[in-house]
């Protein structure tokens, strides 16, 4: 059994505002969920479901209204482990150019374990480590601002690294690249997962990319309604639909030839898997 | 014809130490009430060739005409009512107080009489599928669609003929991205603008435009309906991007099917191709 790395018990969160006529806006409710070390979660939600409220939660960027966040067993709402936490989760955001601050690589990635009194020998070998792990350590020197986007996202990805972290939160990290800088990121996520052992917590729109993942979390209006593996959720095809999300474009041309009569297993995600249902069917037995 | 590109190279900083030649020789013609998708990978001039659809850059050497004018021979402001351009993430460019004053910006730098403006504005808000409850909001009291859909209505306002959207559902949801996808086929079919979509998405192009032109490197390297283009599926994989995921699963049993047609880009058309042999087979 992997132990539990983050532990959601019963979890509300409100957005407050002083506005005397205002009630706040209710973004979760009754959030129970636990996330074991070593695993890929991919969370999909429309705009507004309260994804990143859920991020947020995760490195106490926001302290649940009501219930109780653990990461490692500590509480998110108490003080004294706020920098542990945040060392320990590590956040990257959307908009590679809001997160970058140094004015050449290797600073940005070093800003980090600077700020936790790392001292200098051991930042310069976390830096180049995980600028290796990510794949960018040819550009330590470089200007971030002339890296591409994929680029630029790895450097975030390593700056978060460098404080030697269990886990990494992306806020949609993939959403502002092109084809290739998604491919980038995806495979180094899917590097750290699987070679280093770092829990990765994906916040994407991309289906493809949710299909890569161990396990898929579903929230709508504030709830999480879907939780299991890729096959499994996307076997929800109408479901998921009426929530406004997509499926892959091969989960739904079996979704609609299973509608047509065909008697075809749900929850297809890859190409060569639906190749090879339909190349059976197709060349008789 | 709504715009001719003759020759146009473009470059960066010319003659400083960081000159960069974005474009090289483009000649192009797009005419009236054409959908076009516009795909490559990042820094390959696409967004580079469209800011010379409205005069924002010149050409270093070459000619463009939008609807007979020289862009840099013209009228800024008669060459910007004529096209607009929708810019990635345009809800970051919203700024005045209520979404009213925000979409009549332009026509106020115009001089136009409040009757008319107010029209006009009820009509752009509406024509983006907007109430016009949401006129005395503040943009950002208002979700990530409606924000996009106010910053269209702001273009729209000023009546172009032209419009040019780089990566308009980037960020959007998938509901969110139909809802802005429909109001662009909408925008094109009732008003019969001249839409030119910039986009990373090739399923989204595939489903949408009907001649997509391709950029690698400052070049045009592909122009043609969109069944032509995506056949290429290596060609464009050589650069960098890809074709729907439906259409790999098309050419690999095209291999044992012979007589399937490949060339497919959507699930809808793959499903009704699929079924005929899934027929076959009962």
């Amino acid at each position: 059994m992997k132990d539990v790395l983050i532990k959601v018990d019963n979890v509300s969160f409100t957005y407050k505002s002083h506005a005397v006529d205002y009630h706040g806006v209710r973004a979760l409710s009754n959030i129970n969920l636990e996330i074991k070390n070593g695993e890929f979660v991919v969370v999909i939600g429309r705009n507004g479901s309260g994804k990143s409220t859920f991020a947020r939660l995760i490195n106490a960027l926001l302290i649940p209204s009501e219930g109780v966040v653990y990461i490692k067993g500590m509480k998110t709402s108490d003080e004294k482990y706020l920098w542990e936490i945040r060392r320990s989760a590590g956040m990257v955001f959307q908009n590679p150019d809001n997160q970058i601050i140094g004015t050449i690589v290797e600073e940005d990635v070093a800003f980090g374990p600077e700020n936790l009194g790392v001292p200098p020998e051991e930042i310069k070998k976390r830096v180049y480590e995980s600028l290796r792990m990510t794949g960018i350590i040819e550009y330590k020197g470089h200007a971030p601002h002339l890296l591409s986007g994929g680029q630029k996202q790895r450097v975030a990805i390593a700056g978060v690294l460098a404080m030697k972290p269990q886990c990494i939160i992306l806020d949609e990290a993939t959403s502002m690249l092109d084809p290739i800088g998604r491919k980038e990121v995806m495979k180094v996520l899917k590097k750290l997962n699987s070679e280093d052992g770092i829990t990765v917590i994906h916040i994407t729109h991309q289906m493809d990319e949710a299909s890569m993942a161990d396990r898929v979390i579903v929230i709508d209006e504030g709830s999480i309604v879907l939780d299991g593996n890729p096959k499994e959720v996307f076997s929800n095809v109408e479901r998921i639909k009426g929530m406004g999300l997509d499926v892959p474009q091969v989960t739904e041309l079996f979704h609609g030839l299973r509608q047509e009569g065909f008697d075809l297993p749900e929850g297809i995600l890859s190409v060569d898997e639906a190749f090879n249902v339909l190349a059976q069917v197709i060349r008789g037995q | 014809m709504s715009i001719v590109v003759t020759n146009l190279t473009h470059t960066y900083m010319k003659g400083g130490p960081f000159e960069k030649t974005a474009l090289y020789n483009i000649n192009l013609k797009i005419d009236d009430n054409e959908f076009v998708g516009i795909i490559g990978p990042t820094g390959s001039g696409k967004s580079t060739l469209v800011q010379h659809f409205n005069g924002l850059l010149k050409p270093t050497s070459g000619k463009v005409y939008v609807n007979g004018m020289d862009t840099t021979g013209s009228s800024l402001k008669e060459l910007r009512k004529q096209v607009g351009i929708v810019f990635q993430y345009p809800e970051h460019q919203l700024f005045e107080e209520t979404v009213y004053k925000d979409i009549a910006f332009g026509l106020k730098k115009m001089g136009l009489k409040e009757n008319e403006i107010e029209e006009r504005v009820c009509n752009s808000i509406s024509s983006v599928g907007l109430s016009k409850d949401v006129l005395h909001k503040s943009p950002f009291e208002l979700s990530g669609g409606q924000k996009r859909r106010v910053a269209i209505a702001g273009i729209l306002v000023m009546n172009p003929r032209i419009l040019v959207l780089d990566e308009p559902a980037a960020g959007l949801d998938p509901r969110g991205r139909d809802e802005i996808y429909n109001l662009i086929v909408e925008l094109h079919n009732k008003k019969g603008l001249t839409v030119i979509l910039v986009s990373h998405s090739m399923e989204d192009i595939a489903k949408l435009a009907r001649r997509v032109i391709v950029m690698n490197e400052g070049k045009i390297v592909m122009d043609g309906q969109v069944e032509e283009v995506f056949k290429n599926a290596e060609k464009l994989e050589s650069i960098g991007l890809s074709v729907p995921q439906i259409t790999y699963l098309m050419k690999k049993l095209k291999a044992i099917i012979p007589g399937l047609n490949e060339n497919i880009f959507t699930v809808d058309e793959a499903k009704r191709e699929i079924v005929k042999y899934l027929k076959k087979a009962r």
